[in-house]
C-alpha cells in the first residue's frame, strides 16, 4: 500500500527531515508513528499525501509514484488518501453535512449518491442529528469526528492521521480511536502520528518510531516506549 | 463539467455570497461607491461635453458686403458661398432685417442712437450668417469666402468676422474641458479597479486557509476556482447595475428638479435617454469585469498549495 525506497528530505531552509527511510505498509495495515517532536513524523505523512515531495527516493502509494506526479494528477491521488488533522481543518462557512459532502462534490459524485452517503458516514461517526450545525458550534471531539467522516467519505484506501487526538481530553480519544479501530477494520489502511502513550500503550499496533530522520524501531504490536 | 457540478457551483457561488456576509458587504459596498463615484463624473463630463458643443455651435461667420454690390452678385457670391461643403447654413440678412436686429441689440435705452435711420437712408450692408458643420473650421471656411471674393473684379465682401482671436481662446477652452473630463473618467475607473480588486483580494486571502483545506480533500482547482468565479460575478454585475440605476434616476431627479431654474442658462442638461446608454454600458461591463477579474486572479494566487 505504502513504500518508501531510500527516501531522504530537506527542505529549502536546509533542515534535513528524513535521511534514508525505507518502509513497507501493507494493505490494511495499522500503524502509530511515534518519535519526539521534529523527529520528522510530520514530514513523514506529508510525503504519502503529496504536500511535500521528497528530495531523494521514491515512494509509491497505492500503486502512484507520488514523487513524480504531474501537479494536475495531484487532486486524483488525493482523493484516494483520507487526511486527518489534530486541528481538524473544516471549512468554517459550511455546515457539518456541507463539509462532509464537499469531499465527494468534488469528484462529481451524483447528488442522490452524495446525499446518501453523506448522512451515512455521519451516522457512523454520531453526528446525523447534528448535520445542519456549522462547525462552531460543536466540541473539538466533534470536530474531528466530522473531519474523520470527510477522510473516508471517499472509501480511500488509506487515512494519514496527523495527532488526530492532540487537542482532545482522554475520553473523547479514546471514542476517535474506538473509530478509527473500527474504520480500519473496515479494510482502510491507517497511519497515525502521535504523542498519546496510553493510547499506544493500550490499543497495540505496529509502532514505527522515528528520531532525527531515521527509523530507529519498528515492532508488530510495540509500546510508545518514550518516557513523556 | 457535468451540468450538475456547474449548478452546483452557481449554488455554492450565491451560498457563498450570503455566508460571507460582512466580507460580501465589504465588496458590494467598495464597488457601489467607486460606481456611483464614476457614474457621477460620467454624467458631468458628458454634459460639460455637450455644453462646450453647443458653445462652439454658437460660432457663426458674419460676411459683410459692400454697400453698393449689384444683386445679381450678390446672389451668385450667396450661391457659391453656400455650396462650400463644410457650410452648414447660409441665412441672407437684408439691409431692413440688419437695422431692425440691431435696434434689438442696443435695446430701449440707446434706441436714440439709431433715431432718424429708416429703410430710405439705410447704412448697413447686406450680410450674411453662415454657419458650419465643424466649428473649428470656421477659420478655413473664412479664408474660402475670401478667395472666392477675390474671383470677382472688385470684391463685394467688405469684411469676413468670426470672431478671431476670441474663436481660437473659445476652442481652447473647450478642448480643455472635454480633456479634464476624459482624463478625470479615465483615472476614476483606474482607481475603482483598484480599490475594487483589492478588496475582492482581502475577502478571498481570508479564505486562503479554506483553499488549501478544499485541495487537502482532492477538488482540483478548477472545481475550487469557480464558485470563486460565479461569486465575484454576481456581486460584480448585481452591484453596478443597482448602482447604475440609481445614479441614473438621480440624474433623472436632478434634470426634473431644476428644469426651470437653469432655464435662464441657455445650456440644458442632456435628457436621460441620450446618456443612458454610454453611462450604464461603461459602469456594468467595468462592474462585471472587475468582480470577475478579482476573484479570479485572487484565486489564483492560492491554488499552487
Amino acid at each position: 500500500m505504502i513504500e518508501m525506497h531510500d527516501i531522504w528530505k530537506t527542505y529549502a531552509d536546509g533542515t534535513s527531515a528524513l535521511n534514508g527511510v525505507s518502509v513497507k505498509i501493507d494493505r490494511n495495515e495499522f500503524v502509530y508513528l511515534v518519535g519526539p517532536s521534529g523527529a520528522g513524523k510530520s514530514t513523514f505523512m506529508k510525503l504519502i499525501y503529496r504536500e511535500e515531495i521528497p528530495t531523494k527516493g521514491e515512494i509509491f502509494v497505492n500503486g502512484f509514484n507520488i514523487g513524480k506526479l504531474k501537479q494536475r494528477k495531484i487532486p486524483y491521488v488525493r482523493r484516494n488518501i483520507g487526511v486527518i488533522f489534530q486541528d481538524f481543518r473544516l471549512l468554517p462557512k459550511l455546515t457539518i453535512y456541507e463539509n462532509v459532502a464537499f469531499a465527494m462534490e468534488a469528484i462529481e459524485a451524483p447528488r442522490k449518491v452524495i446525499k446518501k452517503r453523506t448522512m451515512e458516514v455521519l451516522e457512523l461517526v454520531g453526528l446525523k442529528h447534528k448535520h445542519k450545525s456549522f462547525p462552531s458550534q460543536l466540541s473539538g471531539g466533534e470536530q474531528q469526528r466530522v473531519s474523520i467522516a470527510r477522510a473516508i467519505v471517499n472509501n480511500p484506501a488509506v487515512i494519514v492521521a496527523d495527532e488526530p487526538t492532540g487537542n482532545l481530553d482522554p475520553d473523547t480519544s479514546l471514542d476517535i480511536m474506538n473509530l478509527l479501530e473500527e474504520i480500519n477494520f473496515r479494510g482502510t489502511t491507517i497511519v497515525m502520528a502521535t504523542h498519546n502513550k496510553e493510547i499506544v500503550n493500550s490499543m497495540r499496533k505496529r509502532v514505527i518510531a522515528i528520531e532525527h530522520g531515521n527509523i530507529v524501531r519498528d515492532e508488530q504490536r510495540g509500546e510508545y516506549g518514550y518516557e513523556i | 463539467m457535468k451540468f450538475s457540478t456547474l449548478t452546483r457551483h452557481i449554488r455554492e457561488g450565491f451560498k457563498s455570497i450570503l455566508r460571507n456576509g460582512w466580507m460580501s458587504f465589504a465588496s458590494i459596498t467598495s464597488i457601489f461607491i467607486s460606481l456611483l463615484i464614476l457614474g457621477v463624473f460620467i454624467l458631468l463630463a458628458l454634459n460639460m461635453n455637450a455644453m462646450a458643443s453647443q458653445i462652439e455651435s454658437q460660432v457663426q461667420i458674419r460676411v459683410f458686403l459692400e454697400t453698393d454690390v449689384a444683386e445679381d452678385v450678390v446672389a451668385d457670391l450667396q450661391k457659391q458661398v453656400g455650396n462650400i461643403p463644410e457650410v452648414s447654413k447660409l441665412i441672407y440678412v437684408s439691409k431692413e432685417e440688419g437695422l431692425a436686429q440691431l435696434r434689438d441689440r442696443m435695446g430701449e435705452d440707446n434706441s436714440d442712437w439709431l433715431e432718424g435711420y429708416n429703410n430710405e437712408n439705410n447704412p448697413l450692408p447686406i450680410t450674411f450668417t453662415v454657419e458650419v458643420f465643424e466649428p473649428k473650421l470656421v477659420k478655413s471656411v473664412a479664408d474660402q469666402i475670401h478667395s472666392i471674393a477675390g474671383t470677382y473684379e472688385t470684391s463685394p465682401v467688405a469684411d469676413v468676422k468670426y470672431g478671431q482671436g476670441i474663436v481660437e481662446t473659445l476652442f481652447k477652452v473647450t478642448d480643455a474641458i472635454r480633456n479634464a473630463g476624459y482624463i478625470v473618467v479615465a483615472a476614476l475607473s483606474i482607481t475603482a479597479v483598484l480599490l475594487i480588486s483589492n478588496t475582492i483580494r482581502m475577502t478571498i486571502v481570508a479564505r486562503q486557509r479554506e483553499i488549501s483545506i478544499m485541495k487537502m480533500v482532492g477538488a482540483t482547482n478548477s472545481f475550487i476556482r469557480w464558485p470563486f468565479f460565479v461569486e465575484g460575478a454576481l456581486i460584480g454585475v448585481i452591484t453596478s447595475v443597482l448602482t447604475t440605476a440609481i445614479v441614473l434616476i438621480g440624474y433623472d431627479q436632478i434634470i426634473n428638479a431644476f428644469q426651470y431654474e437653469l432655464s435662464f442658462l441657455t445650456m440644458q442638461l442632456l435628457p436621460v435617454k441620450e446618456v443612458m446608454a454610454l453611462t450604464s454600458l461603461t459602469m456594468i461591463i467595468l462592474g462585471s469585469f472587475i468582480g470577475i477579474w478579482g476573484s479570479v486572479m485572487s484565486v489564483r494566487k492560492y491554488l499552487k498549495v
